[in-house]
């Protein structure tokens, strides 16, 4: 292996030196805390990893799509709490950004999310989830600024996000079409972020409620083009769900990897567990569910980059990424036997963890509904 | 000051790795085993690439003397902050021969043909635990030598370098141009960032051949036998201090 891609590899290598010294040593702690340690998000801009495909001229890194996939692999690896914080903000936000911003826009916004601002994407309420553009968050038009009333649910980094892009209807009449992108700064007056919720797995990312009370906010505000914010965020989602696959992956092949030695060691009846060939079947069919799925996401990845059509292996590498998550966390708590059903180990974390993946970005149910509208067009000439 | 500052990087086996002799004990295996810098050697790179931010030296040249693979180790220096690299081929039975002698006839050969003020070294390689480089390089030199350095304090055209030694701390005043080795709290080396990683991608590595340098690479050394180390014995528990001191007796301990 050479040239660009051993110089891929040996970029990952990197973050996984840093994930493993500086975030390692303090995921047990932000779980039960229920608390991201502001010295991680202040390390993850540091390395550079808020910002990947940024331009270099807004203080970005300057990688691809690709390299962002393989960080947040990596990342998830340790913590997918982290790898999300870091998905978000490239995946989402900064491509937001750089593909809507006018000029001013991105050189008010983008060196700031490069190097120490997060981002939060609302979309989500209360009374909208999957039905995500039947959304009732509503900006209402004055000469040259909006007055936003409505409320956000599931708001991911909005603990300590200083932007937020808002989905927010113009024209309630007009139906999804009057669906627009609003940039608010978190200290706009009427933003008010509510508790944080008490949650299963990936605690430390914090997922709050938000509440809009007549909030105003300029027309220059506006990312992109008003009513044209639908388009925009299934656009968005497309290429996000990549990046939950690669969190899903890494996930999973952090949990596989905190096992397998643990199996190696465990003896019983005078001779490793590992040996029983019970055992041997079951963590083969595991790493191989877990190849496969990290293949589906590379190739996803790929076909993005490659500007070729990509939406369906993006929902079938989310939707197969989350399942081998739930199996091989699943499985990882059954080999480890009794201590892995304890909190001394990392195990039960991931375990905790994963399930969300089936659900938050488009839940398996819409990956799979989107799957065969594109497997019906295929078949029909 | 427009000095120019050689720093050796060595790839080593991983210090996470197990390792295990060859069957043949002729070695230990590496074929496909984790390899990285010598930690010594970033702890090295990284006190050049602080002189460097300090505008102390103008330029951090990273080398490192192997087969092609040597070139990741000189990638990562330059993701450290190194301007450019060096990577002096030397492979197969000429790199099993590799050793400090070796190495610092190379490294004299490139601090003269490079117009150097300063080469940084780590003290030792954690897989031979040599320590010599560094110090044959600067006999080979006829240069001052501040080796073990826990600190490094650049005083026109000195070099004020706070030794590790058994007795606590030496300082010694160099006059440059001068070897020094870095011990470990010389400083805590830096992460490679994704946006120097990035840069380094179009940072120069030049290939040169230790012919080209006038060196002979012939060893005068031959390992006969690698072993692992002894197994540890079990002990044996003892009920009194009593007790204690009659077993160590009979072993011949007191």
């Amino acid at each position: 292996m050479g040239g660009k891609n051993q110089h891929r590899f040996n970029a990952y290598l990197s973050v996984k030196k840093f994930a493993q010294e500086r975030i390692a040593p303090l995921v047990s702690k932000m779980d039960e805390n229920s608390a991201m340690d502001e010295a991680v998000i202040k390390d993850l801009f540091d390395q550079g990893l808020m910002g990947i495909e940024i331009d270099p001229q807004y203080g970005g890194t300057g990688a691809s799509f690709f390299s962002s996939i393989l960080v947040i692999e990596e990342l998830a690896k340790v913590d997918p709490s982290v790898a999300v914080l870091c998905d978000i903000q490239n995946t989402l936000i900064n491509t937001l950004f750089v593909k809507l911003g006018t000029e001013a826009q991105k050189e008010c916004y983008l060196p700031r999310l490069s190097t120490e601002m997060v981002g939060s994407f609302c979309l989500s309420e209360a009374e909208s989830g999957s039905d995500a553009f039947s959304l009732k968050t509503r900006a209402e038009k004055h000469k040259d600024y909006y007055i936003i009333n409505g409320s956000k649910m599931w708001i991911s980094n909005a603990e300590y996000a200083g932007v937020f892009l808002v989905m927010a209807n113009v024209d309630p009449s007009a139906g999804y079409r009057g669906i627009t992108c609003f940039i608010v700064d978190r200290d706009t007056e009427g933003l008010h972020i509510g508790r944080k919720e008490n949650k299963l797995g990936l605690r430390a990312s914090s997922t709050c409620p938000l509440n809009f009370d007549n909030v105003k906010v300029p027309e220059s505000n506006i990312l992109g083009k008003a009513g044209q914010g639908y388009k925009y965020a299934i656009g968005m989602l497309n290429e996000g769900r990549i990046g939950i696959a690669a969190q899903m992956v890494g996930l999973a092949q952090g949990c596989f990897d905190q096992t397998i030695p643990y199996v190696q060691q465990r003896v019983q009846f005078g001779k490793r567990i590992f040996d029983f060939q019970g055992m041997q079947h079951q963590i083969s069919h595991v790493a191989t569910q877990l190849e496969a799925a990290r293949l589906l996401t590379y190739n996803a990845a790929r076909l993005k980059e490659a500007g070729k059509p990509f939406i369906k292996e993006a929902c079938m590498a989310k939707y197969f990424a989350a399942e081998v998550a739930t199996l091989t966390t699943s499985k990882c708590i059954e080999w480890m036997g009794g201590v892995g059903f304890t909190k001394d180990y990392p195990i039960e974390k991931f375990y905790r963890d994963c399930k969300i993946g089936t659900i938050y970005e488009g839940t398996t149910n819409i990956q799979l509904t989107t799957i065969s509208k594109f497997i019906d067009q295929e078949y029909n000439g | 000051m427009s000095a120019r500052v050689l720093v050796g990087v060595k790839r080593v086996i991983d210090y996470a790795v197990k390792i295990r002799v060859k069957p043949d004990n002729t070695g230990v295996v590496t074929d496909g085993v984790k390899h990285s810098m010598n930690p010594f050697c970033e702890i090295a790179v990284e006190e050049a690439v602080k002189l460097k931010e300090k505008k102390l030296i103008k330029e951090v040249v990273a080398v490192s003397c192997g087969p092609q693979q040597a070139q990741e180790t000189i990638r990562t220096a330059l993701a450290m902050g190194a301007d450019r690299g060096i990577h002096v081929e030397v492979s197969g039975k000429d790199y099993d021969n590799l050793g400090p002698l070796q190495v610092s006839k190379i490294l004299a050969a490139l601090a003269k043909k490079e117009e150097t003020s300063l080469i940084i070294l780590g003290k030792q390689a954690i897989d031979d635990d040599c320590n010599q480089t560094g110090q044959m390089t600067a006999a080979l030199l006829d240069w001052p030598q501040g080796t073990f350095a826990s600190e490094v304090v650049l005083e026109g055209d000195k070099v004020k370098v706070i030794r590790e030694i058994d007795g606590g701390l030496e300082t010694v005043r160099l006059k440059m141009p001068a070897v020094i080795t870095a011990d470990l709290r010389l400083n805590t080396p830096r992460y490679a960032t994704l946006p120097n990683i990035m840069k380094a991608k179009k940072k120069k590595i030049d290939v040169v051949k230790p012919g080209e340098l006038g060196v002979d690479l012939t060893s005068h050394l031959e390992v006969l036998r690698v072993d692992e180390p002894p197994q540890r014995q079990a002990g044996m528990k003892v009920e009194t201090v009593e007790e204690l001191i009659s077993r160590l007796k009979e072993a011949g301990r007191m």
